[in-house]
C-alpha cells in the first residue's frame, strides 16, 4: 500500500467513566471508500469528531500524508483537506442553500450558484440553490452538505450514517455519486451499521466494538455473517416469524384526516386513514420529517383537534379526537414516544418515579399516596424483564444510555397490558442484540392478540414486524401494503413520492 | 402649526432612542443572545454624555465615550453570560440595574443642570413641502440614525458578516461544527448592542432634552427590548415601530400645545399601553415569530 492518506495511531477519548474510543489505530488509503462499522455507541461518531477537530482525543498521535497532524479545530480541518457530512445536518434552516454554502466557501453568490449547478450535473447532486433550507426534503439536505464539502476541495470525506435518511433508489444514486468522486481523487470514510451497503461500496472496513477496532479487513471478502461477528461479537439473532392471524376487532382506526399545524415548519397531514386490529402489526414507514412527529401526536393526544373536527380518531371504538392523552390510556391505550428524554421519561428522577409517570394505574398508588413497596416491585419487574443495565429502581433515568432508558420505557409500557400499543422508533439507538429482542416481544404481544403501531424510519425492520406497511410521504399516506407481498423498493417509490407502478422514480 | 404637523415634525427626533437602542439590540438577538440590561446601558450612556458636554467636551466626544463605556458594560455581561454561562435573563437584569446605579451615582452633582442640543438641519427642498416638511427638518443624529438603520437592513440582507451572525443565532452547535467562533461572534455582538444602547443614552440626555434628571430614561430602554419582537427581527418593521411610539409619545405635548382636554397621565402612559396591546396582537401570530424568530434565542452555547 502506498503511503496512507490519515493514518491515527493509538487515539483514546473518554466522556467521564465512558471510554467511547480506546487506542484505535487506522490506516485511510488514497482513493479509497473506507467503512468505519459498528453498532450505536461503538464509538464511531467519536472518533469521526476527533478527525474533523470538533472534539480533541485525550492520547494518540496522527498523520496526514505522512507529517505529524494536530486537529484543534473543524476550520482547520477544513483548510488541511477534510470534510464532514454530519449524519444530522449541520444546515441553517432559515437560509438559502446558497447562503448556507457561502457560510462556508469564499466566493460571490452569482459566482457560487454557478459552481452548485456545475457540481450538481457533474455528480448527480441537482439542487435549487435558492430555496431555503427548511423547505428541502431530507435528501436534498444531505446533497447540499455534500456539495458544500465538495466546494472546499477535500482529500478526504466523511459521511456519518449517510443512507440513514435515504429510500432504497437514492441510496444506489448516493453510491454512483461516491464512486464518482473516488476516481475524482477523493478518499471517503463512510459510516455505518448496515452490512450490505459495506459490502457494495467500501474497499477496506475497520470494524469497532465498545471503543476498540476488533476487526481491519476487505469487506468484499467477507460475508454480512462474518462482519456482523466482529461488530456484535457473536452471531446475529434469527428473527421469529409471525403466526398468520386474521384480523380482530379494529382497536384504532383513523379516517380522513387533516390537520395544519400552527408552526410553520411542521407539516401538514392530509386525508390520512389506517386502521390497526387485534393481532395485527401496522408499520409506518417514510424518511422522518414527512409529519411522522404530527401524526404520532395525534394520535397520542399530546396535540388534541378542535371539536368541530372530531370524529376522525376512534380507539377501541370511541371517537377519541377531542380526548387528552390520559383520557386515551384509560381506554387502555399505550406509547412509546420517539424522543425518550422529555416526552418518554423524566431524566432528572429516578426509574422508580418514571414507572410511576404511566404505570400507576396498575395499583401503585393507595389512597392517592405512593405505594412505594408496590413501585420497586414493578420496576424491578421491568428491570428484570426487558434487561436493562441499571444499579437498580433509584437510578435516575437520565444515567442510563439511550438504549437502555428504551428497554425500559417500551417495557414499561407493555407491562400496562394495553389493548393497543403505539410505538415510535422502537429499537433507535438500542444495540443490535436488545432491538432484536424487543422486536420479538412485540411480535409475540401480536400473536397474543395485542393491536400494534408501528413507526419506524428502518425498512428492514418494519419487514420483519409488520402485517402491513403505510408510507407516510409529505403528510399523505399511502395505502396499505400487505408486508409480505411487497418488495423494498415498492415501500422505497413511495417513500419518494413517486407512482407506485411503472413510473420512472424522480427525486 | 396643527397636532399632525407638530407630530410629523417631531416624530424621527422622538424615535432616535428607541431606533438606536433596539437596533443594537436587534444584532444581539439574531445572534441568539437576549440582553435585558438595555435600560441601564442607556442609563450610562445618558450620563457619560452628559458630563463631557457640560465640561465643553462637545457632542462628537461625548457620543463616543457614551458609546465605549456602554460597550464596556455589556462586555461584562458578555462574559457572565456567554463565557460563564449564566442564565441571560438574570445576567442582563443585574447589568442594567448596575447601569442604572452607576448612572445615578455620576450624575448625582449635575441634577437638573441643562447643556445646549444641536442645530436642525434642513434638507433643501424637501422641508419646504406642506404638511410633511417638518420631517426633513432634523439634526445629524437623527440623520445618522435613518443612514445607520439602512446599513443594519443591507449588512443582514447582503453580506457575509450578516449570514455569520444569524447562522450563529439559529443554530450554534452548527456553526460551530463549520467552523465560526461562536462565543466571540455573539461577544462582538453584544458589544455592538451597548454602544448603540450608549449611543440611545446619549441622544436623550444631551440632544433630544439635554438636560440631566435621575431616571430620565423612563423606560425607553425597555420599550426598545419590546420593539425587537415588535419588530420581529425584522429592520423595516423596527423602523416603523420606533417611528410609531416616537408619535405616540409626542401626542401628550401635541395635545397640550393645541389645548385639547385629555389627562396628562394617560396620555403619558400612551407608549407603554401601546406597547403591550402590540405585542399582543403580534404573539398571537405564532407562524410570523416562528418564521423570522432566533431559534436559540437566550440559550447558552456548550461545545
Amino acid at each position: 500500500m502506498s503511503q496512507p492518506l490519515l493514518s491515527l495511531r493509538g487515539i483514546s477519548k473518554s466522556y467521564g467513566a465512558i471510554r467511547a474510543n480506546q487506542e484505535i489505530d487506522l490506516d485511510v488509503a488514497p482513493r479509497s471508500i473506507h467503512a468505519i462499522l459498528g453498532e450505536n455507541g461503538a464509538g464511531k461518531s467519536t472518533l469521526m469528531k476527533l478527525i474533523y477537530g470538533v472534539e480533541q482525543p485525550d492520547d494518540g498521535t496522527a498523520a496526514w500524508k505522512g507529517e505529524p497532524l494536530s486537529l484543534a479545530s473543524p476550520a482547520e480541518a477544513r483548510h488541511r483537506g477534510i470534510g464532514m457530512v454530519f449524519q444530522h445536518f449541520s444546515l441553517f434552516e432559515t437560509l438559502t442553500v446558497v447562503e448556507n454554502i457561502q457560510l462556508v466557501v469564499p466566493g460571490r453568490k452569482a459566482e457560487l450558484t454557478k459552481r452548485i449547478r456545475t457540481l450538481g450535473r457533474d455528480f448527480g447532486l441537482e439542487v435549487d440553490p435558492f430555496a431555503h433550507v427548511h423547505a428541502l426534503s431530507v435528501g436534498e439536505r444531505q446533497r447540499v452538505e455534500i456539495i458544500r464539502c465538495l466546494m472546499t476541495n477535500p482529500k478526504l470525506l466523511i459521511l456519518d450514517e449517510p443512507t440513514s435518511v435515504l429510500p432504497p433508489q437514492l441510496v444506489n444514486k448516493l453510491f454512483d455519486t461516491l464512486r464518482r468522486l473516488r476516481d475524482g481523487g477523493v478518499s471517503i470514510l463512510f459510516i455505518s451499521h448496515k452490512l450490505e451497503e459495506i459490502r457494495a461500496i467500501c474497499d477496506r472496513a475497520t470494524i469497532l466494538r465498545g471503543g476498540r477496532v476488533t476487526g481491519n479487513v476487505d469487506p468484499r471478502e467477507h460475508d454480512a455473517h462474518d462482519l456482523a461477528r466482529m461488530m456484535i461479537g457473536r452471531d446475529m439473532p434469527e428473527p421469529i416469524p409471525a403466526l398468520p392471524l386474521s384480523g380482530g376487532e379494529r382497536r384504532l382506526e383513523i379516517i380522513g384526516l387533516d390537520y395544519t399545524p400552527d408552526d410553520p415548519f411542521a407539516v401538514p397531514l392530509s386525508s390520512i386513514s389506517l386502521t390497526v386490529r387485534a393481532s395485527e402489526i401496522l408499520g409506518i414507514a417514510g424518511i422522518s420529517g414527512n409529519g411522522q412527529s404530527e401524526l404520532s401526536a395525534l394520535i397520542s393526544g399530546e396535540t388534541v383537534l378542535k371539536r368541530e373536527q372530531a370524529d376522525r380518531i376512534f380507539m377501541m371504538g370511541r371517537d377519541v379526537g377531542t380526548l387528552d392523552p390520559a383520557a386515551r390510556r384509560e381506554l387502555g391505550f399505550a406509547f412509546v414516544p420517539e424522543d425518550r428524554l422529555g416526552r418518554g421519561a423524566v431524566p432528572e428522577m429516578s426509574l422508580l418515579l418514571n414507572s410511576l409517570l404511566t404505570a400507576h394505574p396498575l395499583k401503585l398508588l393507595k389512597h392517592g399516596l405512593i405505594n412505594r413497596a408496590r413501585a420497586a416491585a414493578f420496576t424491578n419487574d421491568c428491570i428484570r424483564q426487558y434487561d436493562v443495565r441499571t444499579r437498580g429502581p433509584d437510578a435516575e433515568a437520565g444515567s442510563l444510555s439511550g438504549g437502555n432508558l428504551q428497554k425500559f420505557i417500551v417495557g414499561r409500557e407493555i407491562m400496562l397490558a394495553p389493548k393497543l400499543l403505539f410505538v415510535a422508533q422502537p429499537t433507535w439507538g438500542v444495540d443490535v442484540g436488545a432491538a432484536s429482542a424487543i422486536r420479538q416481544r412485540l411480535i409475540a404481544l401480536r400473536n397474543a392478540g395485542m393491536a400494534i403501531l408501528v413507526i419506524s424510519e428502518e425498512l428492514e425492520e418494519l419487514f420483519e414486524l409488520s402485517d402491513f406497511i403505510q408510507v407516510l410521504h409529505h403528510g399523505t399516506l399511502s395505502p396499505p401494503l400487505l408486508a409480505v407481498n411487497t418488495k423494498p423498493e415498492e415501500i422505497g417509490r413511495y417513500m419518494i413520492g413517486a407512482e407506485p407502478a411503472g413510473e420512472k422514480a424522480s427525486a | 402649526m396643527n397636532a399632525i404637523q407638530f407630530i410629523l415634525a417631531g416624530m424621527l427626533a422622538a424615535a432616535t432612542p428607541f431606533l438606536l437602542a433596539a437596533l443594537g439590540e436587534l444584532v444581539v438577538e439574531r445572534a441568539g443572545v437576549l440582553n435585558l440590561g438595555v435600560e441601564g446601558l442607556m442609563a450610562l450612556g445618558a450620563v457619560i454624555a452628559f458630563i463631557i458636554v457640560y465640561h465643553g467636551g462637545g457632542h462628537l466626544i461625548g457620543f463616543v465615550a457614551a458609546g465605549i463605556c456602554s460597550a464596556l458594560l455589556s462586555l461584562v455581561f458578555a462574559i457572565i453570560a456567554l463565557v460563564f454561562r449564566a442564565n441571560q435573563v438574570a445576567a442582563g437584569l443585574a447589568i442594567g440595574i448596575l447601569g442604572q446605579g452607576l448612572s445615578a451615582l455620576f450624575g448625582k452633582s449635575y441634577e437638573s443642570l441643562t447643556v445646549k442640543g444641536l442645530p436642525r438641519l434642513a434638507l433643501p427642498w424637501f422641508s419646504e413641502l406642506p404638511i410633511i416638511g417638518g420631517l426633513f427638518t432634523q439634526d445629524i443624529v437623527v440623520w445618522f440614525s435613518l443612514a445607520g438603520t439602512l446599513a443594519i437592513w443591507a449588512i443582514f440582507t447582503f453580506t457575509k458578516t450578516g449570514l455569520v451572525i444569524r447562522a450563529v443565532g439559529e443554530n450554534p452547535k452548527a456553526a460551530h461544527a463549520i467552523g465560526y467562533p461562536v462565543i466571540l461572534v455573539r461577544t462582538a455582538a453584544v458589544a455592538f448592542g451597548g454602544m448603540m444602547a450608549g449611543f440611545a443614552g446619549a441622544y436623550a440626555a444631551v440632544v433630544y432634552t439635554p438636560l440631566w434628571a435621575d431616571g430620565m430614561i423612563a423606560g425607553r430602554g425597555w420599550i426598545a427590548i419590546a420593539l425587537v419582537v415588535f419588530g420581529t427581527w425584522l429592520t423595516g418593521r423596527i423602523f416603523l415601530g420606533a417611528c410609531l411610539f416616537g408619535a405616540v409619545s409626542l401626542m401628550g405635548p401635541a395635545a397640550q400645545a393645541t389645548g385639547m382636554d385629555v389627562p396628562s397621565q394617560l396620555l403619558s402612559s400612551l407608549p407603554y399601553l401601546v406597547t403591550i396591546i402590540v405585542l399582543g396582537i403580534i404573539s398571537a401570530d405564532r407562524r410570523l415569530l416562528k418564521l423570522n424568530g432566533v431559534a436559540s434565542l437566550g440559550e447558552p452555547f456548550e461545545r
